[in-house]
């Protein structure tokens, strides 16, 4: 095995790209400026740093900077036990926690066998809050990004429906945004009293508001103008980069996890799977990649009506009902290893467990964040684009930088 | 991308199809181990054949592992004497996953870094992914078109996630414990 090692004893071999990046930086033509873009910027919706090399208002190279966020999730999860670490999952893409919660406690169920026996109340009601989240963060996306354009009312109204949703999982997990309410074997604590009746309100009052908030956007010349044709991502690049969740569909191809692994109680629940279709332009462009999203708060609303159908009819809450009943005092896994994905509202999330015997600590847990994979295709998008397109395109990514750095 | 014939065959099927494949081209080299006992069975493929195999698998007409999810590096144990790189594939015409594992030995002396061949000419995702692994657990990624670190500062010493990492009492004469 002598030729897989490497000997670095007289140059560290990492220097080599590290000066090739110097040398770059260096050799920019007299017509070139490099400029930075970040970490404190606001549209970088967080703290990232971009390096562009512009020819007057012409990008011609991005460079990404990541790791201003980085919390080291992965050495933590390597300390602590599996119940512990589904608070640290939560500050991953800390606009959809449940989301995060879910898949990395299925990958535990999974491994402990208990996926099969959790009753059906439960997973209900976790797809109930997945997709109350998913409706959290796609208003999120779709809020900030109508900022990024220029248009201010969108993030203020986005804003005032996702302060309800807020309310909700806060009356639920007592939590506003990192809730630690989905827990291993089952839940925190059943959904309150009276839960199923406030959920179906804010449902009617929010299916108009929904109507409306399309109108200001979709349709707007303004935004069309500013985000039609730009950045475009053909599905094959997406697909080579990695690009899940929106990023994916909205170049076309009908991808969602939910649908392909049918986790959970998705199998059950009837819903469609919006894709892209260049109707103000081409397929894939940050509209493409806007209206996606505006597609999908639509089919999460259709989700959330069948899960209260079922929740307040045949599941309904009893009183002997234990959310508790199957959460293992102890998890106790034979040594394996297991890739869990699911579908966040930003794409595939996946977590890779390597457990070790006799100790519910794992060895190794690997967080496969969706806006890590969605970013790293800027640089392509970005060759050649306007610096006011560039804020586009990133909007329209829509990353959160908790979950890139992890 | 509706449902294929092949998309309803079960896990084992396709794995048991890879390997036929994957012989028939590589020879019998090419796999030097499997793992067929967990929930998702695994091979242990060469790593100076990674990239072939790799590419092969991306674009045989049975196969067509056109996403790559993840690339996990992990620390076998201080007393292992190895490092495993793990890759989690998927298919999305064929919606079947499959995973490989690279398995390197290594005596964890800091100048001397585990090394293989970098798989980023396949899928793109590599590219972060493996600098990712680079930079937290030290694994070299050969012919790889940007080798820095990604989360870390350039000039961080050390790799944070191997077993035996001893965090640095300073930082630029900041004390960090």
């Amino acid at each position: 095995m002598a030729e897989n090692t490497i000997e670095t004893s007289a140059e560290k071999p990492y220097q080599e790209a590290l000066r090739a990046y110097e040398a770059r930086l260096a050799a920019i033509g007299s017509e070139e400026m490099v400029i930075n873009m970040g970490p404190q910027h606001p549209s970088t919706h967080g703290v990232l740093r971009l390096q562009l090399i512009t020819d007057g208002e012409i990008v011609k190279e991005v460079i990404p900077h990541l790791g201003y966020l980085h919390r080291c999730f992965e050495k933590h999860a390597e300390s602590m036990n599996y119940g512990k670490t589904i608070p640290f999952t939560d500050r991953m893409d800390y606009l959809a926690s449940m989301n995060n919660s879910h898949a990395f406690v299925m990958g535990v169920e999974r491994m402990l066998g208990i996926d099969g026996q959790i009753p059906k109340r439960i997973e209900y009601i976790r797809v109930l809050v997945c997709e109350l989240n998913r409706i959290a963060s796609h208003l999120i996306a779709i809020g900030t990004y109508g900022i990024d354009i220029g248009a201010f009312t969108p993030f203020m109204w986005c804003f005032r429906d996702r302060e309800h949703i807020m309310n909700m999982l806060e009356w639920a997990s007592g939590s506003r945004m990192l809730y630690n309410y989905i827990w291993v074997g089952g839940l925190f604590y059943d959904l309150p009293v009276g839960f199923e009746e406030r959920c179906a309100e804010f449902i009617a009052y929010f299916k108009p508001k929904l109507i409306e908030l399309d109108e200001l956007l979709t349709t707007n010349q303004i935004f069309i103008s500013r985000t039609a044709n730009i950045g475009v991502l053909p599905s094959d690049v997406a697909i080579n980069y990695g690009c899940s969740g929106p990023m994916l569909r909205a170049s076309g191809i009908k991808w969602d996890l939910r649908r392909v692994d049918g986790y959970s109680v998705y199998p059950e629940i009837e819903f469609e799977i919006p894709v892209g279709k260049g109707e103000a332009g081409t397929t894939g462009d940050c509209w493409d990649r806007y209206k996606v999203r505006v597609d999908e708060i639509r089919e999460s609303v259709k989700i959330i009506e069948q899960c209260l159908e079922r929740l307040s009819g045949p599941l309904k809450r009893t009183p002997e009902f234990d959310p508790r009943a199957l959460v293992p005092k102890k998890v106790n896994l034979k040594p394996q290893d297991y890739y869990v994905r699911a579908e966040n509202p930003k794409g595939e999330l996946g977590f890779y467990f390597v457990t070790q015997e006799k100790t519910d600590i794992p060895k190794r847990v690997k967080a496969r964040g969706p806006s890590f994979n969605n970013l790293s295709v800027l640089p392509e998008l970005a060759k050649g684009v306007l610096i006011a397109d560039l804020i586009a395109i990133l909007g329209s990514i829509d990353i959160v930088l908790g979950e890139v750095d992890r | 991308m509706e449902n294929s014939e092949a998309g309803s065959l079960s896990n084992m099927e396709s794995f048991e199809k890879i390997r036929t494949l994957l012989i028939s081209r590589f020879g019998e080299s090419a796999i030097v181990a499997e793992a067929q006992e967990g929930l998702q069975p695994a091979f242990y493929i060469a790593p100076e054949q990674l990239p072939e195999v790799c590419r092969f698998l991306r674009d045989h007409e049975a196969t067509y592992f056109d996403f790559l999810s993840c690339i996990s590096a992990v620390d076998d144990g201080i007393t292992a004497g190895t490092f495993t790189v793990v890759y989690h594939l998927a298919s999305i015409p064929y919606k079947q996953q499959l995973t490989l594992k690279v398995r390197i030995a290594n005596d964890r002396h800091p100048d001397r870094l585990p090394a293989l061949p970098s798989v980023s000419s396949v899928w793109r995702t590599a590219d972060w992914h493996e600098r990712e692994a680079f930079d937290l657990m030290g694994i070299f990624f050969e012919n790889h078109p940007d080798l820095r670190r990604i989360l870390l500062p350039d000039d961080w010493e050390g790799y944070p996630l191997r077993k035996d990492y001893q965090e640095a009492e300073t930082y630029h004469g900041i004390a960090i414990k």
